[in-house]
């Protein structure tokens, strides 16, 4: 079976600076994969050229097969994606919020209602279903934004620092939603924190200054070196020196 | 078009969640009402028609309606949300007019919350209701026509305040445009260019409706007016949608 994810050479410019420098991979359905990389090394412009939100400067990207570019639409009802920080609307409920995700994306209001109650269930929002988002805690704003990206139960999944502002109970939570769902999906997730590769990733990019310098299971960066700290430092100082 | 009629909803939906709604209207009628009954001398005139209240709309509408047009993508831009806005599969033009059509709305309702007024002057007198009725046409055209400036604007800015008086500035343009000082001004010194600010100022066309007549010209002027607005508005968004 072909990937669900297929990037090709992708570079992104800003003037004279290359953010992203002729990036290249895919993903498969039932794979996790895990992007690491230091601040500024070009993972969230990456996912934001994969979600469509940011053009590329060149390459393509194409998810379940439709480039993002060409039939945006197409390519992005396939696409659960959690943007850098999960915005929200702060003024709308829970509820409010996701309802209104739901009926873009063409529920009608029985199915969105019915779409809005299974996506609160899975990322425990029940008890917070009717308090307007900006009174919530970080934590539960980031599963808010999870939770949009769950709705319509989508092939492609684009976590952009899931975990990020969670306490562990949360974040072991969210990384069993993730194992869970992992076997019909193709996610892609960033994260900073490399314990959380190992437990839910079954494949490893990490990058630096824009390249990606190391593609391999977990495991198998592991056994580079001492640590899996030792191996990323050395990966993407070498990069950056 | 479910995304377009969703985002719709959710805008106008946010003008009541938030104190936008009621600051505006209570402000829009008092001023509305005041100007029309002493400079505008409602009663002295002693005619039965809402010319006084017509005469000051679009210079109320020129610092209220970029009022509200400054948040609509700024604040986008601002919370991050245009991120989860336009990677939702919607077609960008879909975002852009459900957001106009949902502020559109919502200036109506302001505007036929100024019913009392239509009230009053079929107590006192024998009003033409046509007219009144080809009034208010092209008050909400003139509305329409100034929050599709101040959309787009607001979609290059991710700071209200920029956002508010470029805005007011660029509306300002199109209502003085057919002034008589303006007029006058060009018609002595560039007499090419007096027709032409005739033609694109918004009070003038507006002063057709209030006299009772709804020309098809003016009905394409507003409609022309608003598309290219819209228009310049989707290309904003699209090519500094990332910024």
């Amino acid at each position: 079976m072909s990937a669900l994810i297929e990037i090709e050479r992708l570079s992104k410019r800003f003037g004279a600076f290359v953010a992203v420098d002729e990036v290249s991979f895919q993903v498969a359905k039932g794979e996790v994969l895990g992007f690491l990389g230091p601040n500024g090394a070009g993972k969230t412009t990456t996912m934001r050229m994969l979600a469509g939100f940011m053009a590329p400067s060149s390459g393509t990207a194409r998810i379940c097969g439709h480039d993002v570019q060409e039939s945006p639409v197409e390519a992005k009802r396939n696409l659960g994606y959690l943007p850098e920080g999960a915005p929200t609307y702060p003024e709308m409920t829970v509820e409010g919020f996701l309802t209104f995700c739901a009926r873009v994306r063409g529920y009608d209001a029985r199915r969105a209602a019915r779409r809005v109650a299974d996506a609160i269930a899975l990322t425990q929002l029940e008890g917070v279903r009717l308090q307007p988002v900006e009174t919530l805690s970080k934590g539960f704003k980031r599963r808010v934004g999870l939770a949009q990206a769950l709705l319509h139960d989508p092939p492609v999944l684009v976590l952009d620092e899931p975990t990020d502002g969670l306490d562990p109970n949360q974040k072991h939570e969210v990384r069993e939603l993730i194992r869970r769902m992992a076997p019909q999906k193709a996610i892609v997730i960033s994260t900073h924190i490399l314990e959380e590769v190992s437990a839910i990733c079954t494949r490893a990019i990490i990058i630096a200054r824009g390249k990606i310098v190391a593609d391999d299971t977990p495991a198998g960066l592991a056994a580079r070196g001492p640590t899996m700290d030792a191996v990323f430092r050395s990966l993407t100082l070498a990069a950056a020196a | 078009m479910s995304g377009l009629l969703a985002v719709f909803r959710r805008e106008f939906a946010a003008y009541f969640a938030t104190p936008v709604a009621t600051v505006f209207i209570v402000i829009f009628l008092a001023l509305s009402g005041t100007l029309t009954f002493t400079l505008g001398q409602f009663f002295a005139r002693g005619s039965a028609d809402l010319m006084p209240f017509f005469q000051f709309i679009p210079w109320l509408f020129l610092f209220l309606v970029p009022a509200i047009t400054m948040r609509l993508w700024a604040e986008e831009r601002r919370l991050g949300t245009i991120e989860l806005l336009l990677t939702l599969p919607l077609a960008q033009w879909q975002a852009v007019a459900g957001k106009f059509l949902a502020a559109w709305a919502f200036c109506a309702v302001a505007l036929a919350l100024t019913f009392p007024l239509v009230v009053t002057v079929n107590l006192l007198g024998d009003p033409d209701n046509g007219v009144i009725a080809a009034g208010y046409l092209g008050c909400l055209l003139v509305a329409g026509a100034y929050l599709a400036i101040g959309a787009a604007i607001s979609a290059l800015t991710k700071n209200q305040v920029i956002a508010f008086v470029l805005a007011v500035a660029v509306c300002f343009l199109f209502a003085a445009s057919g002034s008589g000082i303006v007029v006058e001004f060009l018609s002595r010194n560039l007499p090419a260019l007096s027709e032409a600010a005739r033609a694109i100022s918004v009070t003038e066309r507006l002063n057709g409706f209030v006299r009772g007549v709804v020309s098809l010209s003016d009905l394409v002027f507003f409609a022309s007016f608003i598309g290219v607005w819209l228009f310049a508005n989707t290309l904003a968004v699209e090519h500094r949608k990332a910024d």
